[in-house]
């Protein structure tokens, strides 16, 4: 989608101006919950391809609802470390501002593209999971509703949108700077 | 008007996804109310182009309601277009091939290919001008290293292509009257579709002829000035097109006719001092002057409001079952006409002289140009009302209309005025290319429209 492609456009453009100034704030992000989650969502991708291919057969409708279950509690997950991560940089003052926590002023350019698109990502995100949940629900009240169903199609091509934005987000925000 | 037309000229019953549809209406009249909110609580004072770093740093009016309601309207933009591109490519009816498709239908799949390219990237532009007023998120800021002129890039990434958003199914209606009126086949079919989607692929890569003064590179504005070169070419087939349709047609100058002939007119003006404005030197010349007012007022006011009445004439008795009085809607036309010229052609030359746009006032040099101007738009203030009068008449007192009053030849013809609840009884099917008005070596046609012209050809 455009949408973040125009996002992606805007920080290759001052990346190419403020190269150091964009590694050192990346340095700053939490590796840790970055790369866990990372690890979160892709298996949600798998679960998601998974169950996508399960409800195309009969006789696997166990299978497919414990894998769309299995996929938004993932991306639940993924929400309440990045929670955790939102909490851990405000303490820490990387929101752009008066009280901000580094010196160079193209770091809270930085700044501002991390809390924008993780912030669009995860309301994508949630969108995601609402979509789900929605699908289970419905199979759950009546079975056979997701036998080769297009909703599921959709809901999980959706799901693996999500997912590939965040394949770029992830060396965009938290790689960049650490190498050497 | 392609909410209702789509789906009866692919002889479809309805749209794709109905309910997508209602959404984006509900999302559409959402956006309206927020804007409107916006200039009631106290307007804008960004002017419509919401520039940064004026929109985000200084501005101290209603930005941001403006913007969200933009943002919003986008959202029915994309479903909308969305739904149109599902629909053509899902429910043609037998027989409707991609090359037999009316290219009202071809005009309405390209803009929704723009509509569902473009306008995210506007989007995400608001979404950051909201984040940085709202929540001192900054992109565009220069002081932190942000760069303005990317704003500018971005926002007419998207507004450039929703000029053409407004031209393409303009240009979509005319080629339905235009047929239908000189009794013709259109001239060049394939070459009328391949300009419609070169003229929406190649209008996404001119967006910085708007940028010449702003600072780009000399390479970069002298790639941009040769696209926007280029675009002129399908154009210009367009137009070759409809003038070769109605050689030795047999032409009616029914109300939609006027303003389709009024069209062409406008259009080829508009276009040709588009050309003027594509070329650096001149751009330069004249960037913020009254002649680019006049060129975008010529393409997207002149030229897309009479492709609009003339579409609105066409199909009102389809739409509404009645006929409307045809004497009236011909003097409306030809008044219409007059009035663009009058209040446009003024302003392209006062603004070559050098007035600036953006200003209310101006130097006393200018006074004969700009009370023309003033004087055309009042006529046009009177060439617009009176079809809400008479229309509005019809009505209540027009005479019913027959299902193919025009004798013109698509599928929503082939069912009543109005079309029932689902388009058409039974089931249509396509069975040869549109526009079959007079078939090779057939006779010339006996035309009761024309009777008292006599046979033309």
């Amino acid at each position: 989608m455009l949408f973040f492609g125009a996002l992606f456009l805007l920080y290759t453009v001052l990346r190419l101006k403020h190269a150091t100034d964009f590694a050192t704030a990346a340095r700053d992000t939490n590796i840790v919950y970055g790369t866990l989650n990372t690890a979160l969502l892709l298996t949600s991708g798998l679960t998601a391809a998974i169950a996508a291919q399960a409800s195309e057969r009969e006789g696997l409708r166990r299978l497919t609802l414990i894998c769309l279950t299995a996929t938004f509690l993932l991306g639940l997950a993924f929400l309440s470390v990045k929670g955790l991560e939102y909490h851990e940089d405000i303490e820490k003052h990387l929101v752009p501002g008066p009280h901000f926590a580094l010196k160079a002023p193209a770091t809270q350019l930085f700044v501002g593209f991390y809390w924008l698109s993780t912030s669009v990502h995860a309301i994508h995100l949630s969108i995601g999971i609402g979509l789900i949940v929605r699908l289970v629900w419905c199979e759950w009240r009546a079975p056979g509703f997701l036998l080769a169903s297009p909703q599921l199609e959709v809901g999980t091509l959706y799901w693996g949108f999500v997912d590939m934005v965040w394949i770029f987000l992830y060396p965009m925000l938290y790689l960049d700077g650490r190498g050497a | 008007m392609g909410n209702f037309l789509l789906p009866l000229m692919i002889g479809a019953r309805n749209l794709a996804f109905p309910k997508l549809n209602l959404i984006s209406w509900y999302l559409n009249m959402a956006g309206g109310l927020l804007t409107l909110a916006a200039v009631l609580a106290g307007g804008i004072d960004t002017g419509w182009t919401f520039y940064v770093p004026y929109s985000t740093v200084f501005s101290n009016t209603f930005v941001t309601l403006a913007v969200l309601g933009v943002f919003v309207s986008g959202f029915s933009t994309i479903a909308t277009g969305v739904n149109f591109i599902a629909t053509v490519h899902y429910l043609r009816v037998p027989g409707m091939t991609w090359f037999r498709l009316p290219l009202f239908v071809w005009s309405m799949y390209t803009t929704s290919l723009i509509f569902v390219l473009a306008t995210p990237v506007l989007a995400l532009t608001l979404v950051l001008v909201i984040a940085e007023r709202s929540f001192n998120l900054s992109i565009f800021d220069p002081a932190r290293g942000g760069d303005p002129i990317l704003f500018q890039h971005l926002f007419w990434f998207y507004s450039h292509p929703a000029v053409y958003i407004m031209i393409l199914p303009a240009m979509g209606v005319i080629s339905e009257v235009i047929t239908c009126y000189a009794r013709r086949r259109i001239f060049g079919y394939s070459f009328m579709v391949y300009a419609l989607v070169a003229i929406a692929v190649i209008g996404f890569f001119t967006w910085g002829h708007h940028m010449f003064t702003s600072g780009m590179s000399p390479f970069a504005a002298l790639v941009f000035s040769f696209l926007s070169f280029i675009v002129a070419v399908p154009s210009a087939i367009k137009v070759f097109n409809w003038t070769a349709t109605l050689y030795r047609g047999q032409i009616g100058f029914e109300s939609s006719m006027l303003y389709a002939l009024g069209f062409l007119g406008l259009f080829t003006m508009g276009g040709l001092t588009g050309l003027f404005l594509a070329s650096v030197p001149i751009d330069v010349h004249v960037q913020d002057t009254y002649f680019v007012v006049a060129h975008f007022h010529y393409i997207m006011v002149d030229a897309s409001v009479s492709a609009y009445f003339a579409g609105l004439h066409f199909w009102w008795p389809k739409v509404t079952g009645r006929m409307y009085p045809e004497s009236w809607a011909r003097f409306a036309a030809l008044l219409m006409f007059f009035g663009f010229n009058l209040t446009f052609f003024p302003q392209f030359i006062a603004g070559y002289l050098g007035m600036p746009r953006r200003y209310y006032t101006y130097p006393p040099e200018f006074q004969v140009w700009n009370v023309l101007s003033s004087s055309g738009a009042a006529v046009l203030a009177v060439a617009y009302l009176m079809p809400l009068g008479y229309l509005t008449w019809s009505l209540f007192y027009g005479t019913r209309a027959l299902n193919d009053p025009w004798n013109a030849s698509g599928l929503e013809w082939r069912t009543t005025s109005p079309p029932p609840r689902e388009n058409f009884f039974g089931n249509p099917e396509v069975l040869g290319s549109p526009y079959d008005y007079h078939p090779k070596s057939a006779a010339p046609a006996e035309d009761d429209r024309i009777a008292e012209q006599g046979a033309l050809t």
